[in-house]
């Protein structure tokens, strides 16, 4: 993340979406910023924390800095979230009522979505929310305009006191291109004044609000059929006309640069009128837009002949190498054939936990307990399903871990009877989402072993501060949560309340043994850092006595990036079963010391770095 | 994309792959061209694969480089870098670091690392020059400036001089002291000369 401080004005940098929009923020004189960290939206609010004169600060979910965007909203200040698709899910009970009110300060919300999945579970078109809120949605094509629209969002969110959707996608968020910046303009807020019609939302106000919606919808549409974000760039081929929005547009001028098109980047409310022009001008229409057919479906229904995902992608992201062999079918053309080496075949290479990382000593652990069904949740602990331990199960929504073990408890089967359920959860997903779950998990009577992994950060996006490590977000000291006493409070028996360290291999694996075979809720808490925040502290590294060393594995199975294999080779044991050797090496330049892989090491091959000679550096290692 | 400069740039998370795209991108700006940087690397700082696509010219529309498009390939690990060659045009230039970085899955015995990646990619038609950036930086003191010495490798492969790219790498260590400038100009000119004299001995 590059800090952007206040730059000259008018001039041009290289900067991502997310950069990009922080500085309009900034430049929009915004009061309140709030988010959740979450890929690919996190680095808006990292970046807006760069900036002063605004408060900024990591909420504990996405519908809590909505919700905190809103209140600084009708206090008539100028207000900011932002988050990733999912979370738009979570916030949306706040949205879906704050389209009635409006707000009085303007109030953009950026929703990034992850199109093509690149760290989410699952794949959203956020434009929908501009349909079911009626609120009005921009869909920025690069950084330019990513900057653009979030100062035009401002003006357009307090001209019709609406909020205003900003869809961004990966390609927008996190592709750098040149943006000219300008200066920041000082927005003073009136202050909130009591208006009970408006914003006290029981069934006798919020009804005298709903026909207010559907005329802004009017308004908002003829806005957009006249906006300068809505134009048409005419071309010489009018065999097809494309209408187009956010990153789509991109690829449709690289591939067709003749053809007429029209861009929508006000594409919420659509501007029926402008496209029914476009259609005039063409022999017939595609519509190019990621992911859903939103655009295409509604112009469908007032009647224009209008082309889509009939022949473009349902899923993931559109390029020139999608949409130029789709058109060429269309005009019955042949289809250009792509003049390149054939694809090499190589290993997959998945994302690793770290060197040392405490979830390793969690997951070794957990693979090695037999009769375990394992809900799991969403962070760097989700890995966990991958190799060498392949102990997790399931995985779903933030905070999912708790009510999916409830259910499998609840709802145990003929083979899973005797099976015992446990969940697995980190600090600020449990802060997020998690506790109502618990408490929930309590209240019923559930038979679940949680296991809470507390290490002080939002590890997968970053480190990110939050309440679990008495960090804000201008990394200075705030009130820090005491999950044991959290959890004790929720109902938790506290003699079912262990606070164990995950680098004590023996000692977790005695707890988890013994806590399964309690039919009640128990949580266990690992209490050591993630190692690529500040907390953490460098040991003393490893390396392996090559003689010693008898290719057992063991410490493979811990799945420690660091540890290497120098040869491999078979063993007939006294049984007759040939089993596989894999004699090892540690990567002692990138090992800090946490010990997991010593303790399965029965030869005792793994002792404490002594270099004879200066260390051999082959790599890095993997997250390092 | 004909218009365009195409750069692809590919190694594991972790390796600094995105910080050099953005050094070459920063070069061509400075040189008044238009530029996207792109890649997808949620989850890649786990250790996972890395591409970064930089594209300039005029006008640059589509940020992502398509399959048979990429004009050289500048690969900061043996394996990825095989697993890119698609990405280039037909007969387009490799370059190379011969580091292998093994991941778990391979250790655990699932997989298995490519015996010759330099001979699979040469005998696909494509154009490699391979060297050791991880040796040489170790040789100037620090693995870190491997970074650099990559930055330095592609210098004399870029539709302009190395001067405006030396320059922009210098930039980044100016504020951590003369020395640290000194070591990155030196890491930028061994990868130059390596890759010089790599393409010497092919000649």
């Amino acid at each position: 993340m590059a800090a952007v401080m206040p730059a000259p004005a008018a001039s041009r940098h290289l900067m991502s979406g997310n950069e990009a929009v922080a500085r309009a923020v900034w430049e929009s004189g915004v009061k309140v910023a709030a988010a959740y960290p979450g890929t690919p939206s996190t680095e808006m609010m990292e970046v807006i924390a760069t900036y002063p004169d605004l408060y900024a600060e990591w909420s504990v979910n996405e519908k809590v800095s909505l919700e905190v965007a809103i209140g600084a909203a009708y206090a008539g200040s100028r207000s900011f979230c932002c988050m990733k698709h999912v979370g738009m899910n979570v916030a949306s009970d706040a949205l879906m009522t704050l389209t009635l009110t409006g707000v009085i300060g303007g109030l953009v919300i950026a929703i990034a979505d992850d199109v093509g999945l690149s760290s989410s579970q699952n794949e959203q078109d956020s434009r929908y929310w501009g349909r079911f809120a009626h609120v009005p949605v921009l869909e920025p094509a690069d950084s330019q305009e990513a900057y653009e629209m979030t100062k035009l969002g401002f003006e357009l969110s307090e001209q019709f006191q609406v909020p205003v959707i900003l869809r961004m996608t990966t390609r927008i968020n996190h592709v750098k291109s040149l943006v000219t910046v300008g200066e920041r303009v000082a927005h003073v807020g009136a202050g909130f004044k009591k208006e009970p019609g408006r914003f006290v939302m029981v069934p006798g106000n919020a009804g005298k609000r709903i026909p207010l919606m559907f005329k802004r919808d009017v308004e908002l549409r003829a806005v957009a059929e006249t906006s300068p974000l809505n134009f048409i760039e005419d071309g010489s081929d009018k065999r097809v006309g494309f209408i187009t929005s956010g990153p789509a547009y991109m690829h449709v001028k690289e591939s067709f640069p003749n053809a007429p098109v029209l861009k929508l980047g006000f594409s919420c409310p659509v501007p029926f009128e402008k496209c029914r022009e476009l259609a005039a001008m063409v022999e017939q229409v595609v519509v190019v837009e990621e992911v859903e057919p939103l655009i295409e479906t509604e112009l469908k229904a007032q009647g224009l002949k209008v082309i889509g995902k009939e022949i473009l992608p349902l899923q993931g992201e559109l390029s020139p190498n999608v949409l130029r062999p789709a058109i060429a079918k269309l005009l019955g053309e042949k289809v250009p054939e792509m003049q390149s080496t054939a694809a090499m075949p190589v290993f997959p290479r998945p994302p690793t936990m770290c060197v040392a990382c405490p979830h390793l000593g969690v997951y070794y652990t957990l693979s090695q307990v037999r009769n375990l069904s394992i809900a799991g949740d969403i962070g760097c602990y989700t890995l966990g399903a991958g190799h060498p331990w392949n102990a997790l199960d399931t995985c779903v929504s933030m905070g999912a871990s708790m009510g999916v073990a409830l259910g499998m408890d609840k709802g145990r089967g003929e083979s899973d009877k005797d099976k015992r359920i446990v969940a697995v959860i980190g600090d600020s997903t449990f802060l997020h989402m998690g506790m109502q779950g618990l408490l929930d998990m309590i209240y019923n009577k559930g038979n679940v072993t949680v296991l809470l992994l507390d290490n002080r950060a939002v590890g997968m996006t970053g480190g990110q501060n939050n309440p679990g490590n008495g960090r804000d977000i201008h990394d200075e000291e705030a009130p820090r949560v005491n999950f044991a006493k959290l959890v004790e409070s929720l109902g938790v028996n506290p003699e079912r309340i262990h606070q164990v360290n995950p680098y004590e291999l023996p000692v977790l694996f005695k707890t988890i043994r013994d806590e399964v075979k309690i039919p009640e809720v128990s949580v266990i808490i690992t209490d050591q850092p993630c190692v690529l925040v500040k907390d953490y502290h460098k040991l003393k590294p490893f390396e392996v006595i090559d003689d010693l060393c008898t290719g057992c594995g063991n410490c493979i199975d811990v799945g420690c990036p660091a540890i290497h294999v120098t040869r491999r080779g078979k063993e007939v044991k006294p049984s007759g079963r040939e089993v596989d050797l894999a004699f090892v090496r540690i990567e002692s330049s990138v090992c800090t010391g946490c010990g997991l892989c010593v303790q399965p090491c029965a030869p005792k091959a793994i002792v404490h770095y002594a270099p004879v000679s200066p260390i051999h550096l082959v790599s890095k290692g993997c997250g390092a | 994309m004909s218009d365009n400069t195409n750069i692809l740039v590919v190694g594991v998370g972790g390796q600094g792959v995105m910080t050099a795209t953005e050094i070459l991108a920063e070069a061509a700006i400075a040189l008044g061209h238009d530029a996207k940087k792109t890649e997808v690397a949620g989850m890649a700082q786990r250790g996972g694969v890395v591409s970064s696509h930089l594209r300039f010219g005029k006008r640059v529309m589509t940020p992502q480089i398509t399959p048979g498009n990429a004009d050289v390939l500048l690969g900061f690990e043996s394996a990825e870098t095989m697993r890119w060659q698609h990405m280039l045009k037909p007969g387009g230039l490799t370059l190379m670091n011969t580091a292998h970085l093994v991941p778990p899955i391979v250790e655990l015995g699932l997989f298995d690392y490519p015996e010759d990646p330099i001979g699979e990619i040469r005998k696909s038609g494509n154009k490699v020059v391979a060297f050791d950036a991880t040796s040489i930086a170790q040789a100037l003191g620090d693995i870190r400036l491997g970074n650099t010495v990559m930055i330095g490798a592609i210098a004399d492969h870029l539709p302009f001089g190395a001067e405006v790219l030396l320059s922009c790498v210098l930039k980044r260590f100016e504020s951590k002291g003369v020395k640290m400038v000194e070591l990155n100009r030196r890491a930028f000119e061994a990868g130059r000369a390596a890759v010089g004299e790599a393409e010497a001995a092919l000649a």
